[in-house]
């Protein structure tokens, strides 16, 4: 049977790992390849780098740390941030990401999607979707969440879908940070619309979110970055309450 | 001893690479290429496949003499070739992604798309399933039945021969996820994605 996944996001700044609080508020918990270690050893299914390094000056220092990631990780590694272009994703791939995540430049260009999913493989190329409530609807925004494109979200999923995206990753900008649980409206509305995998993002507070994410969410994966970041849950630990609630998981 | 993982522009090999070098260590030389006088001279070789069925053929055809080459390393020296992913599916006759293509034919069937049951399936199949060990295989010593393995895949092989058939997985039908014939290995899964697992399987084949 297959598992549902439970996959610990590292957001890494110039080589190091942070955490963003709604996308401010920014604090340093450490060396990336180390935590990515600790994470697949404790049993992680997968690991998320996403990298918010702002200048062009530092983004190559994202690179290293998935050349060095992939050396001592042997469990799937995606790496998403500033990902502009075919070219960029192709760097990615040859240091040693097994996915790359698309986020602004699949809103801007959907060919740098369709492009990368003939060149690579769908099985490589995750689309990325911020989306923030508005109204009844869902609209997709971009740049790290500032900028609203004003795309309905579950119209674009689809759209993705049809590109060749592989796999989305569905942040709740409304929940992001808020630790308060994932938009579950959200991640079912979309999960029921497309026939690829949903990785459920934002807003996870406790094991019970992670529960909801893919009972109610339909999600075929769940990310989380503060409760294992900060040491308030292992992975094991999750992956137990996942398992005694009925879930399977890869234990 | 000379492993060669074949790079013949498949798309990402370098997990493939640095499992193979992690489990290697210093003791077996990991050789990446795809020139064919090194590929013929090594002892066993690795055969990845991301992508298309289709993509993955055209780029085998596309480097001169590389099929004549495993053909002589594969079926006249048998000597001990392991296929990952689409590196298994093209041991088919034939493949039905994008369009009908025909694959290196070393084991006998067909490669089509996994039925999804009216969407009930979500595809790609993609995460940590369990492999159901139908047969006994020198790759999986010291693999316990029911073990997981990472998948990412749309596709199945539907060999003829069942007897071929080492291990399947489970979603929407039993999918083929491990074949042995002979000197011939192969695995729909990853094992250089499956952790402590995946690297014993490499570990299994590079002792063989």
């Amino acid at each position: 049977m297959l598992k549902n996944r439970i996959i610990p996001c590292l957001d890494v700044k110039n080589g190091r790992v942070v955490k963003g609080i709604n996308f401010i508020d920014l604090k340093d918990a450490g060396d990336p390849v180390e935590q990515a270690k600790i994470y697949s050893d404790g049993g992680a299914d997968e690991i998320c780098f996403l990298d918010i390094t702002a200048s062009n000056e530092n983004r190559d220092t994202i690179y290293d740390v998935v050349e060095k990631t992939s050396k001592r990780c042997f469990v799937p590694l995606t790496v998403g941030g500033g990902v502009r272009s075919v070219d960029d994703i192709n760097k990615l791939l040859n240091c040693g990401a097994d996915k790359v995540s698309i986020n602004t430049a699949a809103v801007e260009n959907s060919k740098v999607v369709s492009d990368s999913s003939k060149k690579f493989g769908s099985q490589c190329i995750v689309v990325a979707i911020d989306a923030k409530k508005n109204g009844k609807n869902w609209e997709v925004f971009t740049h790290g969440g500032r900028n609203n494109s004003g795309i309905n979200a579950i119209e674009y999923a689809k759209k993705m879908e049809e590109n060749g995206a592989g796999e989305l990753l569905i942040t709740s900008m409304d929940r992001d940070g808020t630790q308060i649980g994932y938009d579950i409206d959200l991640m079912s509305k979309i999960s029921s619309k497309i026939n690829i995998p949903i990785i459920a993002s934002g807003g996870v507070g406790n094991l019970d979110h992670l529960v909801d994410g893919i009972k109610l969410g339909n999600a075929s994966a769940v990310l989380a970055a503060s409760i294992f970041h900060y040491g308030k849950h292992s992975v094991k630990e999750a992956k137990e309450y996942l398992d005694s609630k009925g879930i399977p998981v890869r234990i | 001893m000379n492993v060669t993982i074949v790079d013949y522009n498949s798309g990402n090999i370098s997990s493939v690479i640095n499992s193979f070098k992690e489990v290697a260590k210093d003791k077996v030389n990991i050789e990446v290429t795809s020139d064919l006088n090194k590929i013929k001279s090594s002892e066993k070789v690795v055969l990845p496949g991301q992508g298309s069925f289709k993509s993955c053929v055209d780029a085998l055809n596309s480097i001169k003499g590389l099929v004549d080459t495993l053909n002589e390393v594969v079926i006249s020296n048998k000597k001990p070739l392991l296929g990952i992913c689409v590196g298994l599916q093209m041991f088919a006759d034939i493949g039905y992604e994008e369009k009908e293509t025909k694959g290196l034919g070393w084991i006998s069937g067909k490669v089509s798309k996994i039925d999804n049951q009216n969407g009930k399936y979500k595809l790609p199949h993609i995460g940590w399933n369990q492999v159901n060990i139908v047969k006994d295989s020198k790759i999986f010593k010291d693999i316990e039945n029911n073990s997981h393995m990472y998948f990412v895949h749309s596709y199945e092989f539907i060999p003829k021969d069942k007897n071929v058939i080492t291990a399947t997985t489970d979603y929407s039908s039993n999918i083929v996820c491990s074949v042995e014939k002979e000197n011939i290995f192969g695995t729909q899964f990853h094992p250089e994605k499956s952790d402590k697992l995946g690297l014993q399987i490499i570990k299994n084949f590079i002792n063989l």
